[in-house]
C-alpha cells in the first residue's frame, strides 16, 4: 500500500517536472535538413547535415536564438528528386520547421521549389549552380556562374594566356547552361568559334581514353590551351588518371574544375593531378583564424582527424548564420518577417571577409583559385581584389540579359523584365511547368 | 708520419664540422637568396629563382625541388624559412631550409607558404632541366632534352647550343636539335622547319602551325608542306590508337561479363547482384593495400587471390540463402537478387563509407609505353587486356579440361541425366556460381585500377555486362569474349564523331536491332541444349 503511494507520488512529480520544463523552455526552433544520406549523392550530402548539426550545437551552446534552442529534424530524401519534394511537404506540413537547410543537385532543388513556395518556406541552398532562378522563399548560399565560371575563365585568359577552350562537362543542366554562358562570353571576348571545343559525357564516365586523346590533339594547334571541366563527381578520378597516363601535365594544359573539391580529392590518389586547378569561393586551405577554428570544431565533431571541409559546408555555414541574425534583427521566426530582415545581413565568412544577402537572395563571395597540392589540398594562386555578388540573371545569355530580380518591395519579383518592365511567373512555378 | 696523418684527419675533423656551423649564422648567402624569394613580387620572382639557380651553392636544388613542390614555408613569429617534410594532419614536420635542422612539428597556423604556381614551375622545371643535362645518366639527359621541347627560351640558346657540341648519345643530341628547332621557328628561321618535318610531336606540330600562320609566305608554305607529311602520318597513329582504345575499353567488357557469361550464360541464373561482386573485388584490393600502405603493388597482386576468394564466398552465401530457392523462376530470382544487390551497396555504404576509397596505382603500372611521339600506350590498361586474356583461357581451361567442367556442363544440359549417372547436382551448382561470382572479384581487382572504388561501382557495370553476355550468344564463353572486345571497339570508334553519350545510345540501338535479327547472339548454342 504504501510503496504503491510512494510510486504514484514519484510518478506525479516526474510528470509536473516534465510539464513544468516545457513551460520554462520555449518551442525549440526546428531546422529541416533535406540532404540525402543514402544512394549515389550520399557520397556528397552527408557531411553537409552533419555541418547543420554542429552549426545547431554550437548555436545551443551559446544559448540558442531568442533565448529559444533549435533542434534539427533530419529526413533522408534518398537521392531520388521526386522524394525531395515529399520529404519537404513533410518537413513544411507535419513537423512544421522554420527553416530548410537542403537539396545539392538542380533538379533536386527544382523538384523541392513548387512545395516551399506553395508552403511559404525558408531554403537555403549552398551549391554552386548554373542561375537562371530566384525565388522569393530559397537563399542561394552558392556561387552563380558569374562567382565561379566567369572570374575562372578570366584568370585563365589574363595570368595563363590560353587562347584555345576545351569545355568539357558531363551532361546534364548545370554544365550545359553554364557552358552556354561560357562559350558566349568567350566569343563576346574575341575568341574564335574553332578555338572552343565542347564535349559532354555520361553520369559517372570511366573510359577517357578518346577524349583525352582528341584534348591532346587539340592542344597540339600552338596556342595555350585549357581545359574548364564541369566533369560532375566521380567521373573526375577516371579523367585525370588518363590525363596523368597520357602525359598530359599541368604546366602543357591545365584543368581547371568546378565540381572537384576537398570531399572529392580525398577518394583518389592526388599524384597525377598537382598543378591542375579548382575555382571555389572557399578552399580548406585558406589562411584566416576563423577558417582553422571551423576546421577544428569539425575535426573535433566528426572525431576523424582527416576529416576535410569543402566550399558547400562554407555556404552552409554563411547560410546558418545568416539565418541566426535575420532572426535576430526581425524578433521572431515568422517566414515573412524572416525574409525581409535577411536582405542585407552581412556576415563573416571563413576567408577572412564578410558576406552580405543581396536583394535577389544571392549573397556576395571572393572567388578564390587553387591548385591542387600532393595532400590533397588546394594552395590558392589567385582571388579576386574584393568579393563578387551572386547574379541571379546571366548576362551572358539571350532572354536571360533584361531579366532581375529583386525582392524588396515594391519590386518583390524574381523575373522582372527591365525591357517589358513585367514580372513573370515565379521560380516554383517554372519548375513546375519544365517538370509536366 | 703518423701524426702528419692524425694531424690532417684532425683537419678534415675540424672543417667537417665548421662548415655547417657557418651555414647557421646569419652571413650564409642562402638566408638573403631565400629571402629575397620569400618577399618577392610576383614579378621579381623570376630574378630571385635565376639567383638560386646560379649561385652555385649545393643546396640550390633541393631549395627548388621544395619551392616547387609547394613545401617551402615560412615561420610567421620569425622569419625562419623551413622546408615542410609533412603537410598531412593539423601539425606539419618541418626542417630548417639552410641548415637541414630537424625542428619537430608546427601548427599550420604558424606557417605561411611561399607561393608558387604552374608558371613558375614551368619555369622552374627549365631550370632544372638545364641542370640535369649534365647528369651522368644518360636516361636523365633524354629526360631533360625532352622536358626542354617548347621551352626554350633566348637566354638559355647558347648554353644549349654548348651543350650539343658535347652530347654524344644521339637521341638526347635529336631532342636537343629538336628544342633548339622550335625556338628558331618560332623566330622565323625556315631552316629549322627541316629539322621538325619529320616530327610527331606535340609541341613541334603546335610550333609549325604557329609558323603556318605567319606573315612571311616562304616560311608559311614550307611549314604547311611539313605539317601534311606530320598529318599523314599522325593518321596511321590515331588508327592504331583508336584500335588499341577499342580493345582496352573492350577487355574491361569482358572482364565485367565473363563471370556473368558463367553464372547466368551456363546456369541460367539472373543475377542482378552481379555488380556488387565485382565491387566486393575492389573493395578487397582496397583493403590489402591497407594492409600493405608501403607495397602497393604486393598487395594488389595479392588481392588477385583474396578477390577471388571473397566474392566467391559471397557467391556461394547468396546461392545457399536464396537463388536455390528460386529455382525455374526467372523473375523472382531478378527480383531477389536485385534486393540483394541494394543490400550489399548501403552495408558497403554503412560498414565501411559513402566515400570512395583510394587505391593507389603501383609505381609499375602506371605511365605509358611510348612507341613514338603520338602513339603511346597506356601501362594500366595494357595489364588490364592481359589480365583478361589470362582470366579468359584459365575459364576455357577450367570448363574445357577439367572434371568440374565437364560436371558443369552435364548439368546444365540435362540435369535429370547428369544425377542419375552420379554427379551431385546441388554441390556443381554451388561451385559453378562461386566461379562465375569470383571471377566477377577479379573483375573488381581489376577495375579499380581504372575507375573509382565505391558502393556505386556495381551499378556501373550490370547494364554492359547482360548487354555483352546477350549479344555473345548465351551460354558461350567464346561470345563472350568477341562480343566484348567488338563492343568496346565499335564504342571507342564512334566516340571522336558522335560524342561519347551518343555512342552509348547508338551501341545500344545496334544491339537491340541485332536481337531482333538474331534472338541467340552472335554464337547461339547449337543442338538439343538450345532447346531448354
Amino acid at each position: 500500500m504504501t510503496i504503491r503511494k510512494y510510486v504514484k507520488l514519484g510518478l506525479s512529480a516526474l510528470a509536473l517536472s516534465i510539464s513544468l520544463s516545457a513551460v520554462a523552455e520555449e518551442d525549440p526552433i526546428k531546422v529541416g535538413i533535406l540532404h540525402s544520406l543514402s544512394g549515389t549523392m550520399a557520397i556528397s550530402e552527408t557531411v553537409l547535415k552533419d555541418t547543420v548539426e554542429m552549426l545547431i550545437e554550437k548555436q545551443n551552446a551559446e544559448g540558442g536564438v531568442l533565448g529559444r534552442k533549435m533542434e534539427a529534424v533530419v529526413v533522408d530524401p534518398a537521392s531520388d528528386w521526386p522524394l525531395f519534394a515529399e520529404k519537404a511537404r513533410e518537413l513544411l506540413a507535419q513537423e512544421e520547421v522554420d527553416v530548410i537547410f537542403g537539396n545539392w543537385t538542380s533538379v533536386s532543388r527544382k523538384s523541392v521549389l513548387p512545395v516551399v513556395e506553395e508552403l511559404n518556406g525558408l531554403l537555403f541552398y549552398p551549391v554552386q549552380y548554373e542561375g537562371e532562378e530566384s525565388s522569393e522563399n530559397v537563399f542561394y548560399t552558392g556561387a552563380a556562374p558569374n562567382q565561379q565560371a566567369i572570374p575562372a575563365v578570366n584568370y585563365l585568359m589574363n595570368e595563363i594566356g590560353v587562347e584555345r577552350w576545351v569545355l568539357a562537362g558531363t551532361d546534364y543542366v548545370y554544365p550545359r547552361t553554364t557552358n552556354k554562358i561560357l562559350e558566349t562570353y568567350l566569343m563576346d571576348q574575341g575568341v574564335a568559334k574553332e578555338d572552343i571545343m565542347i564535349n559532354y559525357t555520361p553520369f559517372g564516365h570511366s573510359d577517357w581514353q578518346n577524349i583525352v586523346s582528341d584534348i591532346k590533339d587539340f592542344g597540339s594547334a600552338g596556342k595555350k590551351t585549357a581545359v574548364v571541366s564541369t566533369i560532375n563527381g566521380d567521373a573526375n578520378v577516371p579523367f585525370y588518371r588518363e590525363l596523368g597516363n597520357q602525359g598530359i601535365s599541368a604546366s602543357d594544359i591545365p584543368v581547371v574544375a568546378f565540381s572537384v573539391g576537398e570531399q572529392e580529392l580525398s577518394g583518389i590518389d592526388t599524384g597525377p593531378l598537382v598543378g591542375h586547378l579548382a575555382a571555389w569561393n572557399y578552399f580548406m586551405s585558406v589562411d584566416s583564424d576563423a577558417n582553422y577554428d571551423f576546421i577544428d570544431e569539425w575535426i573535433e565533431h566528426t572525431g576523424d582527424d582527416e576529416a576535410v571541409t569543402n566550399d558547400p559546408m562554407e555556404a552552409h555555414y554563411i547560410g546558418f548564420n545568416m539565418y541566426v541574425e535575420a532572426v535576430k534583427k526581425a524578433g521572431t521566426t515568422d517566414v515573412d518577417a524572416v525574409k525581409d530582415a535577411i536582405i542585407g545581413v552581412s556576415v563573416p565568412n571563413l576567408t577572412g571577409g564578410y558576406a552580405a544577402m543581396m536583394p535577389n537572395h544571392h549573397i556576395t563571395k571572393p572567388v578564390l583559385i587553387g591548385e591542387i597540392q600532393d595532400n590533397g589540398q588546394f594552395s590558392v594562386v589567385w582571388e579576386t581584389p574584393s568579393t563578387v555578388a551572386g547574379d541571379a540573371w546571366s548576362d551572358f545569355l539571350p532572354g536571360s540579359r533584361d531579366m532581375i530580380a529583386d525582392w524588396r518591395k515594391p519590386l518583390f519579383c524574381g523575373t522582372f523584365n527591365t525591357k517589358t518592365g513585367k514580372c513573370g511567373a515565379s521560380a516554383g512555378e517554372m519548375a513546375a511547368e519544365d517538370a509536366e | 708520419m703518423s701524426i702528419i696523418r692524425s694531424l690532417t684527419l684532425l683537419l678534415i675533423a675540424i672543417t667537417m664540422t665548421v662548415f655547417p656551423a657557418v651555414h647557421a649564422q646569419d652571413n650564409d648567402p642562402g638566408q638573403t637568396l631565400l629571402g629575397n624569394l620569400a618577399d618577392a613580387r610576383p614579378a621579381q620572382i623570376e630574378d630571385a629563382i635565376n639567383a638560386i639557380a646560379t649561385s652555385g651553392d649545393v643546396r640550390a636544388r633541393s631549395w627548388l625541388d621544395a619551392y616547387g613542390n609547394n613545401r617551402l614555408s615560412q615561420v610567421k613569429d620569425t622569419g625562419r624559412i623551413v622546408v615542410v617534410l609533412n603537410n598531412r594532419g593539423l601539425d606539419w614536420t618541418i626542417s630548417d631550409a639552410l641548415t637541414g635542422e630537424d625542428l619537430g612539428e608546427i601548427s599550420r597556423r604558424e606557417l605561411d607558404r611561399i607561393p608558387v604556381n604552374n608558371l613558375i614551375r614551368g619555369q622552374l622545371d627549365g631550370i632544372k632541366a638545364m641542370l640535369d643535362l649534365d647528369a651522368e645518366d644518360r636516361d636523365i639527359r633524354l629526360a631533360s632534352a625532352e622536358s626542354m621541347m617548347g621551352k626554350v627560351e633566348a637566354p638559355i640558346v647558347a648554353p644549349l647550343e654548348e651543350r650539343l657540341e658535347l652530347e654524344e648519345d644521339p637521341k638526347v643530341r635529336e631532342r636537343i636539335e629538336a628544342a633548339l628547332a622550335i625556338y628558331r621557328v618560332g623566330e622565323g628561321d625556315i631552316e629549322a622547319v627541316d629539322v621538325l618535318a619529320g616530327s610527331l610531336h606535340s609541341r613541334a606540330r603546335a610550333a609549325l602551325n604557329n609558323a603556318a600562320d605567319s606573315d612571311d609566305p616562304e616560311l608559311a608554305t614550307k611549314a604547311k608542306a611539313a605539317l601534311e607529311t606530320i598529318e599523314q602520318k599522325l593518321k596511321l597513329n590515331k588508327a592504331a590508337e583508336t584500335l588499341y582504345f577499342g580493345l582496352s575499353l573492350g577487355s574491361v567488357l569482358v572482364l565485367a561479363a565473363i563471370g556473368l557469361a558463367i553464372t547466368f550464360g551456363v546456369m541460367g541464373v539472373i543475377n542482378m547482384a552481379h555488380g556488387e561482386l565485382i565491387m566486393l573485388g575492389a573493395y578487397t584490393t582496397w583493403g590489402m593495400q591497407q594492409m600493405l600502405p608501403d607495397q602497393p603493388g604486393l598487395a594488389l597482386i595479392l588481392s588477385i587471390p583474396a578477390g577471388f576468394m571473397v566474392a566467391a564466398t559471397a557467391g556461394i552465401i547468396i546461392e545457399r540463402s536464396v537463388i536455390q530457392f528460386l529455382k525455374g523462376r526467372p523473375l523472382e530470382t531478378l527480383l531477389a537478387t536485385f534486393g540483394i544487390s541494394l543490400i550489399l551497396q548501403q552495408l558497403v555504404r554503412t560498414v565501411i563509407s559513402p566515400q570512395n576509397r583510394t587505391v593507389v596505382t603501383p609505381e609499375w603500372m602506371s605511365g605509358s609505353i611510348v612507341v613514338n611521339d603520338a602513339l603511346s600506350l597506356t601501362l594500366n590498361r595494357m595489364y588490364v587486356l592481359g589480365f583478361a586474356l589470362v582470366v579468359f583461357a584459365a575459364l576455357m581451361l577450367i570448363m574445357r579440361r577439367t572434371r568440374l567442367g565437364l560436371e558443369v556442363r552435364a548439368v546444365t544440359q540435362n540435369r535429370n541425366m547428369a544425377r542419375s549417372m552420379g554427379i551431385r547436382a546441388t554441390r556443381v551448382d554451388i561451385m559453378t556460381f562461386a566461379l562465375g561470382s569470383g571471377v566477377a572479384g577479379l573483375a573488381g581487382v581489376a577495375l579499380s585500377q581504372l575507375t573509382n572504388v565505391g558502393p556505386n561501382l556495381g551499378q556501373n557495370y550490370i547494364i554492359d555486362s547482360f548487354m555483352v553476355v546477350v549479344f555473345g550468344g548465351v551460354g558461350n564463353l567464346w561470345g563472350t569474349l568477341i562480343a566484348g572486345l567488338s563492343l568496346g571497339t565499335i564504342n571507342q570508334l564512334l566516340e571522336p564523331w558522335a560524342g561519347a553519350v551518343l555512342a552509348k545510345i547508338i551501341v545500344l540501338v545496334f544491339i537491340i536491332l541485332f536481337i531482333q535479327k538474331r534472338p541467340r547472339g552472335l554464337f547461339p548454342q547449337k543442338g538439343r541444349a538450345a532447346e531448354g
